[in-house]
């Protein structure tokens, strides 16, 4: 198992490396050019060249990525060319609300994901195996401003139970927080429900099907035991890896939510950042939620193989 | 009885007739009694009718500023209200139908294209290719989709075919997966081997004889991203990065109109959002329906 | 203990329901299976062997149904009860082993518990489970069971796997013991374990058996009784010597004579077969069953179903005929083809070929110092367990991987490059093979007419209508009927499709063709067919045969030579008739021991301890020595033995010198008291 953990770490960091390059020189096909965002358009040339060379902008390409990365990776984020104040400092509080909000929503999908996806799996092609999976489908596939937007007339406008706006006032304890993060985390939940419900069917048809349930059955075992026992072990793994491959969309993804309701998110700083070619928050935000997704597959991939007795104990007697 | 004559030859072939065939034709069949795709055809069919034929079946033209009636609620004369410009929100979301429906198809068409392409090449070849191509891949997937496609069209500029490209790109990666998985399962097959004990070149194998045998799984590809890319014209038209500002759009008009929701104006959001949440859902109906009668 | 017999099956009729429509899969299955008694119950694929199986254990997918008949189990009627009393009766009374155990394990839980749970659900609670568990598989010959508890399934090998499935369905002391092909897939010497193993515990419990297996000869040695199922019928049933012996069925006369026996080589008499084909599934058939391909059918056989007449002592036959059974027309033609091309000279040899893999850090050496002749005009037999390498020699015959640096390949007196990519279009399609899976094999999505005038072209750059003709020739040359050129694979059977695979094959007009285990996933009765047809087209043809197969029986009816492999390695190689008999090498004696044959001569049973050794880590010296029964001593820890002429064309490796073989071998077997190596 180690053998597979090494090789997934290094993997995973020659995908951190192309991350890098593919953020870098990706944000450089951005029309703008550095000094003269800052001076403005009507600044002079001359001073303009002067800045971008105190700056470094008009060093070889090569050279700004690899000052940009040893910046990075030593915690020096550089400047922020619109809010002139530390990039560092503009993701750390982003990251934090973004965090909170996926936290909940997480908490809130997962076990009805993981419970609606095992329930549909054991009543295959019942009614309330249709009704789960159609709902869970059609129900993912809708934007996120829809299926917000109808969450705010419902419950914001015409019930008026719940803030239209995501942001609690500065110092309110936790619930209140959470009620007001509660109608974008719905709408998150709604989102990715019917995905995660779906993938976590698949894997336990899978395991229903399989020969080894059949043993369990062919041994006079009950039904409850059967899937308590043998089944959702082996179920559960696939939706692991999806849960993961999630995290990332949760955590910069979210622009048209964190647009909605009002919320400063990465998403939105993300947005901004681009809308106004401020390079230094660009480049170093989109990194950091590639990182984040990078960091969640491979804690899955672990917790996979930790599961996974094949992988675990690789060589056979 | 030809028993004797020639007994090594099988006597009466009972040839099932054509399985492929059969299997086609019980598909089609199976889906024409589906409720699933029955209803995901009526959903997306209106929307498709309602591009195609839009401003003849509008009841107002989507343009015309009526300045005397903004905002109005809806009545007999506007069946879903006005806007803020006084125009008829119901024609609008009528004619608003083609902006989505000419551009998501050819996006989604581009993006199996490429990720089949791709998915082949990666499965077939194996090895290094394999694995520098699934690095990239990974790397792009690790930023969010919405994001790429953002920056891209701040990089290009907004335009109907920008649209088309970026999302077509951006699809491909994750098609070029599911195809790479149905190929690896294919590329075991002793039929692949026997075509290298032929000589045939790589790009014949791949496409001559792997293909076909995965357009399957490919087609369902196809109409499950087909709505997603809906999703993600829809999103970002909402953003404010739509291809054509000048004609009705659904996603631009519920950015333009949401700021008057607390003012109580419901209707210049609400209709255009159910819009596109059924035209979505239809279309997914329909992949759904489909995908279900491969798996039989 | 009564006396009720432990499971009656009377008139049992089950359907599946496909598409809508209702398809007879049994069609009135009766027999009986008394206390202690093991039964068997042979027939070719599609017969409804599995069907029967399922059905007794209740496990019928969701589409199938029981439509008529009865199944008592000791005395109670099977079809009436609930749910809970069929928990009961698989807790406590019935159980079923089957083929593929590794698939049967929980992958994600460890041996242990799961062996455990058959003792809870009798009502053990945990820890008296565990210690029973511990009891019983020492009881299936495990050394060490305290060890293989901790163990998860994926890290024991097939034989250990399939000896944890059979302690757990033995841990309720059951009535009735299904095995549903529980060795086919596994390793001759292995597979001979296992039976051993189910045949002493049979003793030890007393259990009834009900063995399905497609492999009459297994069959032969494992039950009392047998009966032979065909499209869902019982067509014959008897005590299983007198069945063997004297059949009184068509069919099973017919199935008799597929099987090559010892003696019969393809120059001698071609195989008998069955002409035409399985009825299909749901097809509605007023008479016997068996009448569209039964040489000796009359009228009364088409319009009347046969009742099972009773011919005294036990036996039962469905037969209007049943006392002409034997006098069933041969279908073999009398005279043969055998213009024989074979002319000692050599096509194919290679020297000092290896292959080596590399595989998670781990070096698998899985050809070594392989040095063989083909002649051209011959067939050769490659025989071999899993790990032998045998699959391994044929890509690199065929050059879809490359062999180590420093060995040599040559065809024909030029050098044959290690990838097919780097041969000349004249050695490409000089040597073609026939795969052992005819789905996999053929591209589904093609007609039969493209896959071979595709080769056609590539191989020989036929177009047109020079192409269509040549594929009409073949389609011919291999009795296949042109109207079906514009199939595809899907519509037909296993046999038609080999035959494509076949054709294929010689559409180069190859010098050699690589038979890689051709018939293995083939009927018996189309085994025989397709074997005729090998024979024929290398008679007419004069192509050279390396032929791969894990049954030895129809390994020594059409080899002329044979090469022996274990491990990587030649261990003998000799004519057909020099290999099968002593003095021969002491793999290929425990070989031939473990391998039950339908001859009925008692031959003693050679013991090979242990396990094949993994190809990663080969034994030092002689790789046999670990397992040897006639181990030597030091000599064969240390050395390995060189690949030497023993005799005049018999090649052996081996310390023990050939005339102290032949002595010790003809000896009656009771050198077996010799103490077994270990490492």
């Amino acid at each position: 198992m180690a053998r597979f953990l090494l090789k997934r770490l290094g993997l995973a960091t020659i995908t951190l490396f192309l991350l890098t390059i593919i953020v870098f020189f990706g944000a450089q096909v951005l029309p703008g050019n550095v000094a003269r965002r800052i001076l403005g358009g009507f600044a002079d040339q001359r001073a303009v060249d002067n800045l971008n060379h105190q700056l470094g902008t008009d060093k070889p390409l090569l050279t700004q990525y690899w000052n940009w990365i040893s910046h990075f990776f030593r915690g020096d984020l550089g400047l922020s060319l619109s809010y002139h104040v530390p990039v560092s400092s503009l993701i750390g509080n982003a990251l934090e609300h973004s965090l909170k909000l996926a936290a909940f929503a997480f908490i809130m999908v997962v076990p009805l994901a993981i419970f609606g996806g095992v329930v549909a799996a054991l009543k295959r092609d019942s009614i309330v195996d249709r009704v789960i999976t159609l709902a869970g489908l059609s129900l993912t596939v809708v934007p996120e401003f829809v299926t917000g937007i109808l969450l705010i007339l419902v419950f914001g406008l015409w019930l008026g139970v719940f803030p239209v706006s995501a942001n609690a006032p500065p110092g309110s304890d936790v619930l209140v927080q959470l009620k007001y993060l509660f109608l974008p985390a719905l709408t998150l939940v709604i989102l990715l429900f019917g995905y995660i419900a779906r993938i976590t069917r698949a894997g336990t048809i899978e395991a229903l099907d399989a020969d080894y349930t059949r043993t369990a059955v062919l041994k006079g075992m009950p039904r409850r035991t059967m899937i308590r026992r043998h089944v959702l072990r082996n179920s559960l793994l696939p939706t692991i890896a999806v849960v993961a491959t999630q995290t990332g969309y949760l955590i910069g993804g979210l622009v048209v939510i964190e647009t909605l309701f009002n919320y400063p998110g990465m998403g939105r700083l993300i947005f901004t950042a681009a809308s106004q070619k401020d390079f230094p928050l660009l480049e170093s935000s989109v990194l950091i939620v590639g990182i984040v997704y990078l960091v969640a597959t491979l804690l899955a991939d672990v917790a996979y193989s930790l599961l996974n007795p094949r992988i675990r104990y690789a060589t056979a007697e | 009885m030809t028993v004797a004559q020639d007994p090594a030859a099988p006597i009466a072939v009972p040839v099932q007739p054509d399985q492929a065939r059969i299997a086609r034709h019980e598909r089609l069949r199976l889906l024409g009694r589906s409720p699933t795709f029955l209803i995901g055809c009526l959903l997306a069919g209106t929307w498709i009718v309602c591009a195609l034929f839009g401003p003849l079946i509008a009841p107002h033209s989507p343009e015309f500023p009526d300045v005397l009636n903004k905002l109005v609620g809806p009545s007999g004369e506007h069946l879903f209200g006005t806007d803020r410009l006084g125009r008829d929100v119901l024609s609008r979301v009528i004619v608003g139908a083609r902006a989505v429906l000419i551009v998501a198809p050819l996006a989604t068409l581009l993006g199996t294209v490429l990720g089949t392409a791709l998915g082949l090449i990666t499965g077939f070849y194996g090895g290094i290719v394999d694995e520098v191509i699934m690095r990239i891949v990974d790397a792009v997937l690790a930023v969010p989709l919405i994001i790429i496609a953002l920056l891209a069209i701040v990089a290009l500029g907004p335009s109907r075919l920008t649209l088309i490209l970026v999302i077509g790109f951006v699809f491909s990666p994750i098609i070029a997966k599911t195809v790479r998985a149905a190929v690896l399962g294919e590329a075991q097959l002793e039929y692949v081997q026997a075509a290298r004990l032929r000589n045939e070149r790589s790009p014949y194998v791949m496409f001559a004889e792997i293909l076909p045998n995965v357009m399957g799984p490919v087609i369902v590809e196809f109409t499950v991203r087909l709505g997603y890319a809906i999703f993600a014209v829809a999103t970002l038209s909402f953003l404010g990065f739509g291809a054509d500002p000048s004609i009705p759009d659904w996603g631009q008009d519920i950015s333009q109109h949401y700021q008057f929701i607390s003012g109580g104006v419901w209707w210049p959001v609400l209709f255009p959002s159910l819009a596109i949440a059924t035209l979505i859902v239809g279309i997914n109906l329909i992949a759904d329906a489909i995908a279900q009668t491969f798996e039989r | 203990m009564t006396t009720d017999p432990a499971i009656e099956l009377e008139g049992l009729e089950v359907v599946y329901r496909v598409r809508g429509t209702d398809r007879s899969v049994l069609r009135g299955v009766t027999l009986t299976i008394g206390r202690g008694e093991s039964f068997g119950l042979v027939g070719e694929s599609g017969c409804g062997k599995t069907t029967t199986a399922f059905t007794i254990m209740r496990y019928l997918p969701r589409n199938g149904r029981v439509v008529s008949g009865s199944i008592r189990v000791n005395g109670e009627d099977l079809l009436a009860m609930g749910e809970g009393g069929v928990r009961r009766l698989r807790a406590t009374t019935l159980s079923m082993v089957y083929q593929n155990p590794g698939s049967a394990l929980n992958p994600s839980i460890r041996v242990g518990p799961q062996v455990a749970e058959a003792f809870e659900l009798i009502g053990a609670h945990k820890g008296e489970a565990r210690d029973r568990a511990l009891q019983m598989l020492t009881k299936v010959q495990i050394s060490d069971p305290a060890r293989v508890m901790r163990r998860y399934p994926h890290q024991l090998s097939g034989g250990m796997q399939q000896r944890v499935v059979i302690a757990m369905a033995l841990a309720k002391d059951p009535t009735l013991l299904i095995l549903d092909e529980p060795t086919t897939g596994l390793d001759a010497t292995v597979e001979a374990e296992v039976l051993d193993l189910v045949l002493a515990l049979r003793q030890e419990f007393g259990t009834s058996v009900l063995f399905i297996s497609h492999n009459l000869a297994v069959i032969a040695k494992m039950c009392e009784r047998v009966g032979v199922l065909y499209a869902g019928t019982v067509v014959e049933e008897g005590p299983a010597d007198q069945v063997f012996r004297d059949p009184r069925h068509p069919y099973t006369v017919g199935l008799l004579r597929c099987i090559p026996r010892r003696g019969v080589r393809k120059d001698e008499t071609p195989l008998d077969t069955i002409p035409g084909f399985l009825p299909r599934i749901g097809a509605l058939i007023p008479g016997c069953v068996f009448e569209p391909r039964c040489g000796l059918a009359q009228e009364i056989c088409r319009a009347e179903e046969p009742p099972l007449y009773p011919l005294g002592d036990g036996r039962f036959s469905r037969c209007h005929f049943h006392e002409k059974a034997h006098l069933l027309p041969r279908t073999a033609p009398s005279e043969l083809k055998t213009a024989r091309h074979a002319n000692g000279v050599p096509i194919l040899e290679l020297a000092n070929a290896g292959k080596t893999y590399r595989q998670e850090g781990q070096e698998i050496q899985a050809l070594r110092d392989i040095s063989l002749e083909i002649r051209s005009g011959e067939v050769l037999g490659l025989v071999g367990e899993s790990g032998s390498g045998k699959t391994t020699l044929a890509r690199v015959l065929l050059g879809l991987t490359a062999p180590d640096a420093g060995s040599e390949v040559v065809l024909e007196g030029n050098p044959l490059a290690g990838r097919v990519e780097k041969r000349s279009d004249d050695q490409v399609s000089a040597i073609q093979v026939v795969f052992q899976n005819p789905d996999g094999a053929l591209n589904r999505r093609f007609s039969v007419k493209r896959i071979i005038g595709r080769a056609l072209t590539k191989l020989r750059g036929l177009r047109g209508s020079e192409r269509d003709n040549r594929t009409k020739e073949l389609a011919q040359a291999v009795r296949f009927d042109e109207s079906l050129l514009a199939a595809r694979p899907s519509q037909l059977s296993g046999g038609l499709k080999q035959r494509v695979a076949i054709a294929r094959a010689f559409a180069g007009d190859p010098r050699i063709v690589l038979c890689d285990e051709p018939t293995s996933a083939l009927d018996v009765s189309v085994q025989a067919a397709i074997l005729n047809l090998l024979a024929e087209l290398q008679a007419e043809e004069g192509v050279t045969y390396l032929f791969i197969s894990h049954d030895l029986g129809v390994v020594r009816y059409i080899s002329d030579r044979i090469a022996v492999l274990y491990l990587g390695r030649v261990m003998e190689v000799g004519s057909s008739e020099t290999v099968f008999n002593p003095p021969h090498h002491p793999y290929t004696e425990a070989l031939l021991s473990a391998v039950p044959t339908l001859g009925g001569e008692e031959k003693e049973r050679i013991r090979l301890e242990g396990e094949i050794p993994s190809a990663a880590e080969p034994p030092s010296g002689c790789v046999f020595h670990t397992r040897c029964p006639r181990f030597l001593g030091d000599i064969c820890v240390n050395e390995e033995p060189p690949l030497e002429e023993v005799e005049s064309g018999h090649f052996m490796r081996c310390h023990i010198p050939i005339d102290e073989l032949r002595r010790l071998q003809s000896a009656e077997h009771d050198e077996l008291a010799k103490p077994v190596a270990g490492a």
